[in-house]
């Protein structure tokens, strides 16, 4: 991998951009590997990474159905944040985000992680204690985290509604070090990664079947070949229930839902924090992307689904929720708006974890929460994978959890998984 | 450069003049002028600069395609970035500005950019500005947030108005049989046929006339057909809706609508909205939505004074403006003909540089009828000029065909130079089929013509006209009629169904040209000019391996400007199709995403804004609660009392002595609020023992029960009391919070769960007012506003009982004698409407014993003092022996919840349980939200929290509640620490029984 | 907007309604063990397609209804009120529907 920097753009652009090489391969399958991950999204390249990188697989294919990034990694908000606080949750996201923190010199790509902080208005008193309790623990697990007045909020962000508003502003909980990145960059930073260290990234190669030998999975079946596999990682979000049945495994905890996202026209720099509004039974987050797009979403559209296009009720619910906290966005207009199918769990928390066949590992059930998740998720995983044991960290996030009655609930909203986010 | 207005033609009012502002100039126009219009005929080239290089852009178009004159309409607070100056209506007294550049966009400063586009390629920003250069040393995000601030003040265009938006939108519901988009002759043909089968239609229209094409056609032929189908239309009653955009199409017929009520208007009525936004639902849907022209790649076709071949005709023959003297007209098909000869036929010297091989002969014998100067196999390699065209380098088809393929159009070698003062391009057309891509259907590649077609129809859908690919005036027409008979057809009308014709028309093909290259020459040619995308970026992204469209899309950044592709995608898939060797149909298409045209954000919110962003619950207390000093809180949607203060009391001293005085005498409480459900029918009785934890069956008449139910997992939902009226009636309240989710709950068992149960839940929570008379002087309080006192005495009215009775003035009344304070209370319930007139009662007799009222302050001291949960412990993570409540859970019985409540880690003794905290210094204070840690570790998960503090009137200090791990049995005469970091610090406390008030509840029982 | 052809009130946007879950999911009776339970509370079939799936009529008449709607394009095929009485009260055949 010949090394980006600021030297080999300036040499680059002399000799007319030829000089540049492929960012990753687009090798032919091979009959067999020691681990083929399904889903070349964030998750499954971060662990094509990870598995490389971390403990030296050697032999790896990522598959694809179709164009990698290009599922909920290249569709959501991008937010990266650590704001857990629930046992399991908490450690797990923290490391994602230290991983995040040097992701682009990791991979040598920049990922344009900006730590814009992440600013989570309140508008009562006991809302304020209940943020104070996730702000806290935050704090007290090595984090950061903030309780922001009302004075204080009102210098960073001017133009927020604080005089006409239904709700009205009283502070704000902040984590100063959450921020956004760019999506698909982290997609092609880390398959331009994992493809340097020799994974095979197999695009429009669709899986179509799984070859069970008893207790073990022998490889998958893919409209390229058949693949060959010592372990097999499932990462494919909206669509784990169905590998999981090609698998001949029954059901999941997970239901597939889907969220919509939206982005308005560019604009000159109109808000410089990750700003998020949640009362009333509502849920809005928005950010101003680099290229000056306001990028923002809310809840899901409330059914199950998995059509890539929402429908207008959740259009207009972020529309009030925009220009109720920002009054200017009114004549801002809207760009384009889209959806994406999310494996929403039971609990709103994730799986990493082996299954019942031997040689099979499921990662899934990452809610609306992905994004910021996907470097932890693919470290935690390859470690999952290299080592046959989950890392105390992921222990949680096994299947058997609700039988044994543990509920790893952020929200505390109970088995309901269009209630979760 | 010299665009200028024609003495006569054109649609405008040329009676009237309407002064506008563009930049520092003071210019003017005419009624019917567009801002684009307006300013070409002013000769006023440089309107815009480009997002990355800073390049100067024109117009390029005339329609919502415009990817060059995006301007800043309105001042102020009512300023209107990123507009396109094609799509704007003039009107008077307008003020329009250059955005992205500065000091302006004819001299703009970022233009050095340009300078520099070598090294600013596709992409470039993900290879650099991660560390300290040259060689990216450093970790962390330092050095990119360094970067960042520059290249977000260099990024965006326009610059919002950071003031709320002054203007109000409304949100409009609508149904019809028919919704045809595009009033152009396929659409006017289409929503003729279907009305005339008796159906319902709406013809919705961007434009601020109807007639699509026909309006950009010369003649007063084409004007009679217009004026007699919009004629037609109305006789035939159908809908027409202009300055109305179909910008997306949902499920099941939906179709969301803008229409642009004042942008329009210099002085608007202040009581129009500005825009509507109107969800139409449709049974059936005809897009007669037009094809949009495309250019071709080649030396600066981004150049002010380069655009489309049909927008010349168009600003010519409805705006009545030549955009050129000396015209190049660059086509690869027959489309441009007609605009040559126009153009030839207003005075200007025109060229046409056509592509093809050979020309149409009757094309060739109009054009030179016309003196203009044909030539074929030949076409625009570069233009030439800074700000405007100066000339053209000719590039001329040369024999061999050059290696790397020849899909984007063969081979060429430079020609000449030819003077101009205008570009003229058409590279082919592009049928609109985006509204079809919001359903997610992919349209197919035509080779024969060219372009993307959708040719099935779907979901009741079908696209008519251009859109369907009929290039012919006759075959819109016939193709709009065909689409509305089957539309109709399909709507069970009897109408005759009329073939739709086949795509095309043109009297000799198209011959595909995207790109124009030579060897040996460095041509910057554009696919996205909006985003500076160059051709060269697009083979870039191929040599690097983003060869799906989707990647080549986002590394590119084409199609994602505010024209959303409609101009460039073509030609990027084109080009990758070409360095893929390929052809187009394999390379695919970009799935084309809702809005059509950019939407205000205003406009889908409508009015739901500021105070009115949700609905506001009040009490029918309300005014009573005001009147007698309330300050109100938030409680979900509901406005509750939060304390009354007396004197310029604070809301600490309120709360003290609200809680004090009832405490000490008796207070009055506003719990109207709460949910309450009628229960009703003969098995009542079992639905709520499956229904609660604790055992309801044998509740009798006239009692009421605490009772908490569980969801399906073994986790508390909800807790309440409720009483028995009846042998089958019952009256259940729940929490605020969790009224309506209840009631839903209760629904969901009974329908889905247990048809069997004759059971009937109704929502009474708006049918009752309540309130809760609490203290020591409760009684009397009551006695003296009930018909009969006596009914009250503790043996007739215990702890837990009910009566239904009369107030004082026949008011009927429900009462049970419940407490949440601790106190001796109760709580009574009239008809809503009798609300002011029970506190009247009740105020003036607690005014007898110095009573007072109280809010949601003292409401929670108390309870906090006394142990009771509310929201703030059952956050639903929390089970029965969490919260202290164990003993509620039978084990004699089976209920919702029963069996979950068991699993393993649901009982373990360690889980932290309610508990109450005091400050070991008595002195101190804490705060809810505080973790509880062992003194050892103030570090890590914490061994519980704190959900609740309160001043306590009663101890004199502060308490608070909350859980820790174990229970505080296992923290006897400890100590543990309350960790708050993010606001006080740490403060010592014990951990004691959360009932540090009357634990043996003597005082409600007495 | 998806259209829910409701039974009793006609048809009328999906925002009038919650969305439920999986109708086939069977609940257990109330003493069953926890492991019978777990299964239906926490287990799901996630069908890609037609399901079977509630529906509560909420801002409407407040009927749960059962729809069969394919989760994939949202096209509905049925609606009937999940309470088999109020079905028959309505003249809707749950025997011949299911």
């Amino acid at each position: 991998m010949s090394r980006y920097s600021a030297w080999s753009v300036f040499k680059n652009g002399l000799t007319g951009n030829r000089g540049w090489e492929r960012a990753w391969r687009d090798p032919e399958p091979k009959p067999r590997y020691d681990v083929v991950i399904v889903g070349a999204g964030l998750h499954g390249l971060a662990t094509a990474y990870y598995l490389a990188k971390n403990h030296g697989v050697r032999s790896i294919a990522v598959v694809e159905k179709g164009w990698l990034g290009g599922g909920n990694g290249g569709r959501n908000t991008t937010i990266v944040r650590s704001n857990y606080m629930m046992p399991g949750n908490r450690f797990f996201y923290e490391h994602s985000l230290k991983l995040w923190e040097n992701l682009s010199h990791s991979l040598n790509y920049n990922v344009m992680f900006s730590q814009r902080a992440h600013v989570s208005l309140l508008h009562s008193p006991a809302a304020r204690d209940a943020a104070a309790r996730r702000y806290n623990t935050m704090r007290l697990t090595g984090s950061d985290g903030e309780l922001w007045d009302l004075e204080t909020l009102r210098r960073e962000i001017p133009h927020l509604n604080y005089d006409n508003a239904r709700f009205p502003i009283i502070g704000a909980a902040v984590q100063r070090r959450a921020g956004t990145a760019r999506h698909d960059a982290v997609a092609w930073g880390y398959a331009r990664a994992a493809d340097s260290l020799g994974v095979d990234i197999l695009q429009n190669c669709e899986v179509t079947g799984i070859r069970r030998e008893g207790s073990r999975v022998s490889g998958v079946v893919t409209s390229r070949g058949e693949i060959g596999a010592a372990s097999v990682g499932l990462a494919v979000a909206g669509n784990t229930s169905r590998l999981w049945q090609m698998a001949g495994l029954g059901r999941l905890p997970i239901e597939t839902h889907k969220l919509q996202a939206f982005v308005s026209e560019p604009l000159k720099p109109l808000l410089d924090h990750v700003v998020v509004f949640g009362v009333g039974g509502t849920h809005f987050y928005i950010s101003q992307s680099d290229k000056g797009g306001m990028v923002f979403g809310g809840d899901l559209d409330w059914y199950k689904s998995y059509a890539q296009r929402g429908n207008l009720p959740i259009v207009q619910d972020v529309a009030e929720c925009a220009t109720s906290i920002l009054p200017c966005l009114g004549r801002v207009r809207l760009l384009r708006h889209w959806a994406g199918v999310m494996d929403m769990s039971m609990d709103g928390s994730p799986f990493i974890c082996r299954t019942p066949l031997d040689n099979l590992y499921l990662n899934a059930g990452w809610n609306y929460g992905g994004f910021k998740a996907s470097p932890a998720s693919g470290w935690y995983f390859a470690d999952l994978i290299a080592n046959r044991r989950p890392d105390p960290v992921i222990e949680p996030f096994d299947l058997g959890r609700f039988n044994r009655g543990l509920n790893i609930d952020e929200r505390g909203a109970g088995p309901d998984p269009k209630l979760h986010g | 450069m010299s665009a200028r207005r024609l003495i006569q033609g054109g649609r405008i009012d040329r009676e009237k003049s309407l002064r506008f502002r563009w930049d520092d100039r003071v210019l003017s126009g005419h009624p019917g002028d567009s801002l684009a219009s307006a300013l070409l005929a002013n000769n006023q080239w440089v309107l815009g600069r480009s997002f990355k290089y800073h390049r100067p852009r024109g117009i390029m178009s005339a329609g919502v395609e415009e990817s060059g004159a995006i301007v800043t309409v309105g001042k102020g607070d009512r300023r209107v970035v990123n507009t396109k100056a094609t799509m704007q209506e003039l009107h008077d007294g307008m003020e329009a500005s250059g955005q992205n550049a500065w000091p302006s966009v004819r001299q703009d400063l970022g233009a050095i950019n340009g300078l520099f586009s070598r090294f600013f390629s596709a992409g470039f920003y993900y290879k650099t500005f991660m560390g300290i250069p040259p060689f990216e040393w450093g970790r962390g995000t330092g050095m990119w947030m360094w970067y960042e601030k520059f290249i977000r003040r260099a990024a965006g265009m326009g610059n919002a108005s950071r003031e709320p938006d002054p203007d109000h939108y409304d949100h409009v519901h609508g149904f019809c049989d028919v919704l045809v988009v595009g009033s152009g002759i396929a659409g006017m043909s289409a929503a003729l046929a279907a009305a005339e089968a008796g159906l319902e239609v709406v013809l919705v229209e961007q434009d601020w006339e109807p007639g699509g094409d026909l309006l950009g056609q010369y003649g007063a032929e084409a004007e009679r057909r217009r004026q007699g189908m919009v004629q037609d239309l109305q006789t035939a009653g159908v809908r027409l809706m202009l300055r109305t955009t179909a910008f997306g199409l949902y499920d099941n017929g939906v179709a969301g609508l803008l229409e642009r009520v004042t942008d329009h208007l210099k002085d608007p009525h202040r009581d129009l909205p500005r825009q509507r936004f109107h969800v139409l639902r449709a049974r059936q849907t005809i897009l007669a939505t037009g094809a949009i022209e495309r250019g071709i790649a080649f030396g600066n076709n981004d150049r002010p004074g380069v655009m489309t071949a049909d927008s010349a005709g168009l600003y010519l023959n409805r705006y009545g403006v030549l955009a050129g003297e000396q015209v190049v007209v660059a086509t690869n098909n027959d489309s441009a003909y007609n605009v040559a000869l126009d153009l030839a036929g207003a005075g200007a010297e025109v060229s046409v540089l056509d592509a093809r091989a050979r020309i149409p002969g009757r094309l060739s014998e109009l054009a030179a009828d016309a003196d203009v100067n044909l030539r074929n196999n030949c076409t625009v390699m570069k233009a030439n000029g800074a700000n405007g065209i100066r000339s053209v380098n000719v590039a001329i088809r040369s024999g061999g065909t050059r290696s790397g393929g020849t899909r984007s159009g063969g081979a060429w070698k430079a020609g000449s130079r030819q003077d101009c003062d205008l570009v003229l391009v058409s590279g082919g057309w592009s049928p609109v089929v985006n509204l079809m891509s919001h359903r997610g259907v992919r349209p197919t590649w035509n080779a024969d013509i060219a372009c993307f077609l959708v040719p099935e129809p779907h979901e009741g859908i079908r696209m008519a006209g251009a859109a369907a690919g009929c290039w012919t005036v006759n075959d819109c027409a016939q193709s709009g009629l065909s689409a509305g008979r089957a539309a109709a057809r399909a709507l069970g009308r009897e109408v005759t169904i009329v073939d739709a014709p086949a795509p095309g028309g043109w009297e000799s093909p198209i011959r595909p040209l995207y790109e124009v290259r030579i060897d040996g020459w460095k041509l910057k040619s554009l696919v996205d000019p909006q985003h500076d995308v160059t051709s060269d970026d697009v083979r870039l992204a191929h040599r690097e391996g983003f060869v799906s469209v989707e990647h080549l899309k986002r590394y590119t950044t084409l199609g994602m400007a505010t024209d959303g592709g409609k101009v460039g995608n073509v030609i990027g898939l084109a080009l990758m199709a070409e360095a893929l060797g390929r052809d187009i149909p394999e390379v695919g298409t970009t799935t084309f995403r809702p809005p059509y045209t950019p939407v205000s954000i205003g406009a889908l919110r409508g009015r739901s804004v500021d105070t009115h962003f949700r609905p506001l619950r009040r009490t029918p207390l309300h005014d009573w609660n005001l009147a007698h000093g309330a300050t109100m809180t938030m409680a979900g949607l509901w406005h509750r009392p939060w304390y009354f203060a007396r004197d310029g009391e604070t809301i600490s001293e309120a709360y003290v002595r609200e809680t004090e005085t009832t405490r000490r005498a008796v207070g009055l409480c506003d719990v109207t609020s709460l949910g309450k459900i009628a229960v009703q029918g003969p098995d009542a009785t079992e639905f709520l023992n499956r229904v609660y934890t604790n055992p309801f069956a044998k509740l009798p008449i006239g009692k009421a029960r605490y009772g908490i139910m569980l969801r399906d997992d073994g986790i508390v939902m909800d807790d309440g009391t409720t009483w028995r009226l009846g042998e089958t009636e019952y009256f259940m309240t729940t929490t605020t919070a969790h009224a309506a989710k209840v009631m839903a709950w209760l629904e969901e068992l009974l329908q889905t769960r247990w048809p069997d149960l004759r059971v009937h839940v109704t929502s009474v929570s708006e049918q009752w007012s309540g309130c809760a008379v609490a203290g020591p002087k409760s009684r009397e309080v009551l006695a003296a506003c009930v018909a009969d006192g006596a009914i009250l005495d503790n043996d007739r009215f215990p702890f837990m009982g009910v009566i239904e009775t009369e107030l004082k003035g026949g008011i009927p009344c429900r009462i049970a004698r419940i407490s949440f304070s601790g106190e001796l209370a109760y709580e009574a319930y009239v008809p809503s409407d009798y609300g002011p007139a029970m506190m009247d009662l009740l105020w003036a007799a607690a005014a007898e014993h110095d009573g007072c009222l109280y809010g949601l302050e003292a409401l929670g001291a108390m309870r906090i003092e006394k142990g009771h949960v509310t929201g703030a412990e059952l956050d639903g993570r929390v089970t029965l022996e969490d919260a202290g409540l164990g003993r509620m859970g039978s084990e004699n019985k089976s209920y919702i919840g029963s069996a979950l409540r068991k699993r393993p880690e649901l009982l373990r003794e360690d889980r932290p349980r309610l508990v109450g905290i005091l400050p070991r210094d008595r002195s101190q204070k804490f705060n809810a939200g505080s973790i509880l840690c062992h003194p050892d570790a103030v570090s890590g998960l914490g061994e519980g929290w704190i959900t609740g503090v309160t001043h306590s009137p009663s101890n004199g200090h502060w308490i608070g509640i909350g859980f820790i791990s174990g229970g505080h049995e296992a923290w006897d005469g400890k100590t543990a620490i309350a960790a708050d970091p993010v606001r006080r610090g740490n403060v010592e406390v014990e951990i004691v029984s959360p009932h540090m008030y009357d634990p043996d509840g003597e005082k409600m029982h007495g | 907007m998806i259209r829910i052809a409701c039974p009793f009130c006609g048809e009328r946007d999906h925002s009038e309604f919650t969305y439920g879950g999986d109708a086939s999911v069977v609940y257990p009776p109330l003493d069953a063990p926890a492991e019978d339970w777990a299964e239906a509370v926490f287990l799901r079939e996630n069908i890609r397609g037609m399901q079977a799936e509630t529906w509560h009529h909420v801002s409407g008449c407040r009927l749960w209804l059962i729809v069969e709607r394919d989760t994939m394009t949202h096209e509905i095929r049925s609606v009937r009120p999940a309470h088999p009485g109020i079905a028959r009260a309505l003249g809707i055949n749950v025997e011949e529907e299911a």
